[in-house]
């Protein structure tokens, strides 16, 4: 399943089960209250509470863990084990970069920087989907390492608005296939 | 503690405060709908239904950023003003100063985009303004950011004259956020929940705002003085802080409507707890310290802040889901609650917040934020609970005040007919943005890829309802304030 369909589908289903919450609770508010005591009632809102808490301090947690435990940002200092690096530069409003053909694969480390504004570099799929992206910003150079799986032509498109001309910034990539064997 | 009497004496206002709350209030409503008229031409330019240049789209993409921030802002500084004076001791002068400041401010910045012709959008990115490549000139820039300075300044005087209220009632800030009943002790039942808010808005929002003047002044220095560069990533760090704090603040403030109007549609008390004064205290750090989740994607930015910015994101749900939530859920609960236009509303507002939080929290995990970053994904969560969530909030305000003024059928009609017809568009305007989001739409773009088009044509179908709807509600609310004020409601003087 593509990565993005999978936060598109968990965020439905949170948001969905917010909704089911506050329909039932709706339902429920028209109601006369019921006969048992205060006491009782805030009895069960606070074990309903706890029992939410925990259940979101688990996922809290869980996720926390799971996602930062490989932390997902290459290290920004030092050399990175890359088999090929591309130099990156953005302008306004195009795109500098020492080669416009890489290899499936292998790990690519792209050096992205700015010599004017703000400019986000990402890079979009064949079939249109963003696959990483950094900011290109002035004075730093961000990293990415990624390994391109599929090859073809992917898209470089500016993500941060940096003009008059910004939606039109962007060049092809061209990824081409491990000539020592199979990519996917 | 806030008041089960659907219009409390202590609430009435005299008429001087009334003009001035009017002020705020009907400016907001023109101001609001002018707004969204602008992003229904964006959204129907993407979609290729209206021809807008580029050039144009942008100047209306900065003024309807920099405009709904500042207006959400204004409405909801009205919401705290309006029941904080009950509390504590406001000067008139003070709320009139931020709105005269306001207004000057949003003068400057129009001027500054439609003759001007900036472009650099409301969050001004170092070095953007400065460097337009021709499209605007540096005088351009510095009259937008001049004018964001006068804002700022008339919500400082704001906050400055509402915290030397609060402290003089309660002796510091500390208490007023009722920090000494953290780890024990009787809390007190009458503490109101409307200056535990104000407080914690105060800190954060005072905190955000010097961000901004730091950074404004910084930027207004070099746009004359090109030599006397800056660090862009520290001046990026500074204006999400300032951007952040400023959006998130007006939840804060619009909030105080729930604690403070919920209890009187239900009749059932919302009693300060222990529970509820931990989460006001943890959003007070959370909400200060949360910006970095802006900076994801600068690799070059300290990995510490990078994570503190995930982390507290995922924190920041707590408090929401579990305090205000959860609390406003069961105050409603078999309440037999009167369902006013105030009363849906403010349900409306928790649905919208704490609905809107889940994509939020998705986009500020560090490995979902590499394939969401600017992407329609954003836009698709602060729209969720913008638009159904804080707006909710201060048009319930609206709706009670002038629920005062009137005894005629018309709230029925907008309550059958202009709710839904705003429900419904707000659903479809934000899902179509977090359906582009998935599917990799880029944000702020003028002109759109052809396999981009179907989202944004249900976006703007979304949009045009929101922009009904909202015109049904304020023709409704404008025609109501204008009203001299009635007697209570006699018949329910009570929820």
């Amino acid at each position: 399943m593509i990565f993005q369909n999978e936060i598109f589908f968990i965020a439905l289903v949170g948001m969905g089960l917010v909704a089911l919450g506050f329909i039932y609770m709706i339902v429920q508010a028209g109601k006369p209250p019921v006969t048992a005591d205060g006491a009782q009632k805030h009895k069960r809102s606070v074990i309903v509470r706890r029992w939410l808490f925990g259940a979101l301090l688990v996922i809290f947690i869980g996720t926390s863990y799971g996602t930062l435990k490989q932390f997902p940002e290459p290290p920004q200092h030092g050399p990175l084990d890359a088999a090929q690096i591309v130099n990156v530069v953005g302008h306004q409003w195009s795109w500098e970069m020492s080669t416009n053909q890489i290899t499936a694969g292998v790990p690519i480390e792209f050096d992205v920087t700015s010599a004017d504004v703000n400019h986000g570099f990402a890079l979009y799929a064949p079939d249109g989907r963003i696959v990483v992206q950094t900011q290109a910003m002035p004075g730093y150079t961000n990293k990415i390492l990624y390994t391109f799986d599929q090859p073809g032509t992917y898209m470089v498109r500016c993500l941060e608005y940096c003009g008059l001309a910004h939606h039109v910034m962007e060049t092809q990539l061209s990824v081409v296939a491990n000539a020592g064997g199979p990519t996917s | 503690m806030s008041t089960l009497a659907l219009y409390p004496e202590d609430e009435k206002l005299p008429r001087s405060e009334r003009f001035a709350f009017n002020l705020y209030l009907i400016t907001a409503l023109v101001l609001f709908l002018v707004m969204m008229l602008l992003g229904l031409t964006m959204r129907m330019s993407q979609a290729t239904w209206a021809g807008v240049q580029p050039t144009l789209f942008y100047q209306m993409l900065t003024m309807h950023g920099a405009g709904m921030v500042g207006t959400m802002s204004l409405a909801t500084t009205a919401v705290m003003w309006y029941f904080l004076r009950k509390y504590v001791h406001l000067h008139v002068w003070a709320f009139l100063t931020n709105y005269v400041l306001f207004m000057l401010g949003a003068l400057l910045i129009i001027g500054a985009v439609f003759i001007g012709g900036y472009a650099g959008l409301w969050t001004f990115l170092y070095p953007l303004p400065v460097h337009s490549m021709g499209i605007w000139s540096v005088n351009a820039a510095a009259v937008f950011m001049v004018g964001y300075l006068l804002i700022g300044v008339g919500l400082l005087v704001f906050y400055l004259d509402a915290a030397a209220g609060i402290i003089r009632k309660f002796g510091n800030l500390g208490r007023a956020l009722g920090l000494q009943w953290l780890f024990g002790g009787e809390i007190n039942p009458e503490h109101p929940k409307a200056v535990v808010a104000s407080t914690m808005v105060i800190i954060a929002n005072v905190l955000g705002i010097l961000a901004g003047a730091v950074v404004l002044v910084m930027s207004l220095i070099n746009a004359y003085f090109p030599s006397e560069s800056l660090n862009a990533l520290v001046a990026k760090n500074l204006i999400y802080w300032f951007g952040h704090m400023v959006i998130n603040a007006t939840i804060y403030m619009g909030v105080i409507a729930v604690y403070e109007l919920l209890p009187r549609y239900t009749g059932k008390p919302y009693a300060v707890t222990r529970v509820f004064l931990w989460s006001w205290a943890a959003s007070c750090v959370f909400v200060i310290v949360v910006f970095p989740h802006h900076l994801l994607m600068d690799y070059a930015e300290p990995r510490w802040m990078l994570i503190m910015g995930q982390i507290v994101s995922y924190g920041a749900g707590f408090p929401v889901f579990l305090v205000t939530a959860y609390g406003a859920l069961t105050n409603i609960y078999r309440s037999n609650i009167r369902w006013k236009m105030p009363s849906r509303l403010l349900i409306l507002s928790m649905f919208g917040w704490a609905a809107g939080i889940v994509p939020a929290i998705l986009d500020g995990t560090i490995a979902i934020n590499k394939v969401m970053h600017n992407t329609q994904w954003v836009p698709g969560h602060f729209h969720f609970y913008l638009l159904l969530g804080v707006l909710p909030m201060v048009l319930a305000l609206m709706y009670h005040v002038i629920g005062n003024r009137k005894q005629t059928d018309e709230e029925a009609v907008t309550g059958k007919i202009g709710l839904p017809i705003y429900l419904i568009g707000g659903l479809i305007f934000t899902l179509a943005f977090l359906d582009a989001g998935h599917l990799s739409v880029a944000r702020r773009f003028a002109v759109h890829l052809p396999q981009w088009l179907p989202t944004d044509k249900a976006g703007s179908i979304g949009a045009m309802l929101i922009v009904l709807g909202m015109l049904i509600f304020a023709i409704h609310i404008i025609v109501g304030l204008l009203r001299s004020p009635g007697n209570a409601d006699t018949a329910h003087p009570a929820g």
